[in-house]
């Protein structure tokens, strides 16, 4: 049951962890990394809302 | 989950929530315009500034350390700074060595002429009061230490929300926002979902900020456990009167350190260095070292070198969460998103505070008969 509800929530905290500490590692290609992957919690709060029930 | 540990998780979820709501409010809001603090000082004093001689051969820093205290004559100097991409030196001084930050004076200089820098300050006091506010509410230390406490409980609270995301969520897809249903259940999906997708950044903007709250205990304790060798050996030698050459002393430790980068000086007395010895700290010269810091010691007496000092792992996790709390190390596009979870975390908060006023006013209390009814999709 837990890893179902969880499945979600534990792709988006890892993508964010792995975003916030790439930045620390380098610069350029590595900030790029770092966008798209703290930029995760936002996509899905959006897609949540345009997906939402009227 | 049994009733009992979920009535006990809820009960941990609501109070530390609602210990720290209004702290968390304020600290949100004023973080918001402190995440771009330099954009906004950049923006505020658009005139470039240029150095007298563009290339020129550069004053020691000896020479512009006696035309600061040459401005400021009744002061000591506390801490001298270099400007990354122009030849300015700031000189921070003070009534005494252990001057607290209010008493502290700031002037730059123009390394080539010696000249006073004038100073950017436009939208300066609206930004300090902020970065005050928000550091330590203007109560000093134990202001400090207070929003660190509320920065903990801010922690346990997103902990405790993770548990109890479960059992709300048993029965619904990820994602599901019921806007066709009651203000309540539509604010209940909403405080689910953002609280879950942010909650990795919320953990570690709530750590990195607590331990910011300790920067000065944990720069004490360093210079007792790591200086005391230091101290012990001039302990009767009372305060250096004459000081021995700056530039010699710098040059010393950057000699002493060649892959580091010079940083900052903190001089005899203050926080950062013993009675004696000009500590001359120095960063990596890598993405992620240039965060950490290295201090090489230099008696002001003799202009000695007494060594490179590596600092302790307490202190690099200090140095370490000053980035990650402030989300200043990857570009303005790492800015935005910072500004964009800081305003989730609003969300978080605000429909939290509101599940909790309507709460109050319904007739079922107990956790699980709440999950029963809010489980349904």
């Amino acid at each position: 049951m837990s890893l179902r509800v969880f499945a979600a929530p534990a792709a988006i905290a890892i993508a964010s962890l792995f975003g916030l500490l790439i930045a620390l590692l380098g610069d350029g290609w590595h900030d790029v990394l770092a966008w798209i992957a703290l930029a995760s919690p936002l996509v899905a709060a959006v897609w949540a809302w345009l997906r939402r029930r009227v | 989950m049994s009733p009992a540990t979920l009535r006990k998780w809820s009960l941990i979820h609501t109070w530390t929530s609602l210990v720290c709501t209004l702290f968390l409010f304020m600290l949100c809001l004023t973080g918001l315009p402190l995440i771009f603090h330099d954009e906004i000082d950049a923006a505020l004093n658009p005139e470039a500034w240029t150095p007298a001689r563009a290339g020129g051969e550069l004053l020691s820093l000896d020479a512009i350390l006696a035309r600061a205290l040459a401005e400021r004559p009744q002061e000591v100097p506390l801490f001298m700074s270099f400007d990354e991409h122009r030849p300015v030196v700031n000189v921070t001084t003070g009534p005494s060595p252990d001057a607290p930050a209010a008493a502290m004076h700031f002037a730059s200089y123009d390394r080539t002429s010696g000249a006073p820098v004038p100073s950017a300050d436009r939208g300066e006091a609206v930004m300090h009061f902020l970065l005050q506010l928000h550091t330590d509410m203007f109560l000093g230390l134990p202001g400090m230490l207070f929003l660190g406490a509320m920065g903990l409980l801010f922690v346990l609270a997103v902990v405790s929300g993770v548990v109890l995301y479960a059992p709300f969520m048993r029965r619904l897809r990820f994602g599901t926002v019921r806007a066709h249903r009651s203000a309540r259940l539509q604010w209940l999906d909403w405080h689910n979902l953002t609280g879950i997708v942010a909650l990795a950044w919320m953990l570690v903007v709530g750590l990195t900020g607590t331990i910011n709250t300790l920067a000065d205990p944990i720069t004490e304790l360093w210079k007792r456990r790591e200086l005391a060798d230091l101290v012990a050996a001039h302990r009767d030698a009372g305060v250096v009167l004459e000081r021995a050459s700056l530039e010699a002393a710098v040059a010393a430790a950057v000699a002493a350190a060649p892959d580091r980068v010079l940083q900052f000086v903190a001089f005899p007395g203050g926080a950062f260095s013993t009675a004696r010895h000009y500590a001359i700290f120095l960063h990596g010269a890598t993405p992620l070292t240039s965060h950490l810091l290295t201090p090489a010691l230099v008696d002001a007496a003799t202009g000695e070198l007494a060594g490179v000092r590596e600092m302790p792992w307490y202190f690099q996790a200090l140095a370490l969460s000053r980035p990650l709390h402030f989300g200043d190390y990857g570009g303005l596009p790492l800015k935005l998103l910072w500004a964009a979870l800081t305003a989730i975390t609003l969300v978080v908060l605000g429909s939290g505070l509101y599940l909790w006023v309507v709460r109050r006013g319904s007739a079922v209390s107990d956790p699980a008969a709440r999950i029963a009814l809010a489980t349904d999709a």
